[in-house]
């Protein structure tokens, strides 16, 4: 038997909400450090794929498998797939009760096991990836969307995830805060994370993914290098979906 | 606090002057100044430590019991869910005071339990509220955006962690402006309990009535008492309100 190759295998995977079908026979196989950008119409099924991911929606049929664990109703192996997969919320998402330190450190104390002082050293290393160490000790509302943005992506690293995935990150965001998000995000993928990311920003795309994945009606459509991607699409959809977004 | 000072102060001018009637108020039966009103107030106000002892037992088992009964009603399994959906009916429709009684003179008889007066009205008034705390709790507990959630989960949380670190701690936050007026409400029911007869204010007031034939002095002065002891509760609850929004602040 060989191993598999895939960090993250979808194979034939379908789902409806109502009478809706979110999600038709997809199919994705991502590598390990392997930068996938996923984009695409609204309501084409983009967020729910990558939620199907760390089960915060639920497939109906087909295989997911995650680092070898197929994704099943399996409270424990749900568990574990989690604790491997970070996600960043276009809304962040962060706890508003708690400040930034007790955000990142509340995960590795309860689900890690580490020591609070492990935990806080852990979270501080994070915070300087990010750029923020000097908010450590401040509320979520008291910071600027971007910053929260930040915080939320520092929280998801603190659990040393082997796979990241982004619901688009940056759409929340003033345009100004944008970068800084992006930037972090950039050298994240410079790092060799593996990461699959739901966006708009093209410019991001092209300088960071290693494939494009463009979905449309709940389908993926094309699958391509970004050279490839941008330059000769291979669908009618896609080349009018591109030309809406790169010319507006 | 001055609000409320100066609400009890109004209550009481307006109680005890004669409102334009031809009443002749006989407040010697509780005046400080005499022998025979000190034995009176002694009496009256020695029920208080029942009183407080009772609804901080119920307030107490109702918080957990309410709790229980909303994570009932708000989990996935559809059995669990019908239970704390049918416990919050039927207990919220029964009148405290048939409660009361039930449980005290009914129990004995249906299941032999026999639980005495003072547990029988902790677990009468416990149960009743505990309906209607699971209802505030739930209210609470549905307010939280689904996005807190998904964010517990995503980084490996139980669902107890989840809750305990997460939700709850922004719940108990939003709903304890009604959980408070809901244990002064508590504080007001426990009266009932006088009725299968633990010594609590009510009961005193009623068993010097019976002596000093002076029903309306005494029952005003129980009035004053409730309406103190409310005003401190409610002081503390809003204490707790401020000390528990700190963390909520945004940039001044």
């Amino acid at each position: 038997m060989t191993a598999n190759p895939y960090i993250v295998q979808l194979e034939a995977v379908s789902k409806h909400f109502g009478s809706f079908q979110a999600l038709r026979n997809i199919s994705l196989a991502v590598r390990p450090g392997e930068k996938v950008v996923i984009c695409g119409p609204s309501g084409s099924g983009k967020s729910t794929m990558i939620r199907c991911v760390n089960r915060l929606e639920r497939h109906e049929s087909g295989r997911i498998t995650v680092d070898g664990l197929e994704i099943t109703d399996d409270a424990r192996s749900l568990q574990a797939i989690r604790c491997e997969v970070g996600m960043v919320f276009q809304s962040f998402n962060l706890f508003p009760h708690l400040s930034v330190m007790d955000n990142l450190t509340l995960g590795p104390i309860r689900v890690r096991n580490m020591s609070r002082k492990e935990a806080e050293d852990v979270a501080m290393h994070f915070l300087e990836r990010v750029r923020i160490p000097e908010q450590a000790r401040k509320y979520p509302a008291q910071l600027s969307g971007g910053q929260q943005q930040r915080v939320a992506i520092a929280r998801s690293l603190c659990m040393k995830p082997k796979l990241m995935l982004f619901d688009e990150p940056t759409s929340a965001l003033d345009p100004e805060m944008i970068n800084e998000v992006l930037d972090v995000m950039e050298k994240l993928a410079l790092d060799g994370m593996t990461m699959l990311v739901v966006t708009h920003e093209m410019g991001f795309a092209k300088r960071v993914a290693d494939t494009m994945v463009f979905m449309d009606k709940g389908e993926i459509v094309e699958t391509a290098p970004p050279a490839m991607f941008f330059n000769n699409p291979g669908t009618d959809r896609c080349k009018l979906f591109l030309k809406q977004i790169l010319t507006h | 606090m001055s609000f409320r000072l100066i609400s009890i102060a109004l209550l009481a001018a307006l109680l005890t002057t004669g409102c334009g009637t031809e009443y002749t108020w006989g407040w010697f039966v509780v005046s400080p100044w005499t022998p025979k009103g000190q034995t009176n107030l002694r009496f009256l106000i020695s029920g208080l430590g029942w009183t407080l002892l009772l609804a901080a037992c119920a307030i107490l088992l109702s918080v957990i019991t309410g709790l229980l009964v909303s994570l009932l009603s708000l989990s996935n399994n559809k059995g669990l869910r019908a239970i704390g959906r049918v416990y919050v009916e039927v207990f919220r429709s029964i009148p405290m005071l048939v409660m009361v009684l039930w449980v005290y003179y009914g129990l004995p008889v249906v299941l032999g339990i026999e639980l005495g007066v003072f547990a029988s009205g902790v677990v009468a008034l416990a149960v009743c509220d505990s309906a209607f705390e699971a209802e505030i709790f739930r209210a609470g507990i549905q307010s939280i955006d689904r996005g807190q959630h998904e964010a517990s989960e995503s980084i490996g949380l139980t669902w107890f962690d989840k809750m305990r670190f997460v939700i709850m701690p922004q719940a108990v936050r939003r709903i304890l402006p009604p959980l408070g007026n809901q244990f002064v409400y508590m504080l007001k029911t426990s009266s009932l309990v006088s009725i299968i007869g633990l010594t609590e204010l009510t009961r005193k007031a009623n068993e010097l009535v019976v002596t000093e034939y002076r029903p309306l002095e005494i029952y005003t002065f129980l009035i004053l008492e409730y309406l103190v002891l409310i005003v401190i509760v409610s002081f503390l609850v809003r204490m707790l309100e401020r000390r528990m929004g700190v963390s909520d602040r945004r940039p001044s």
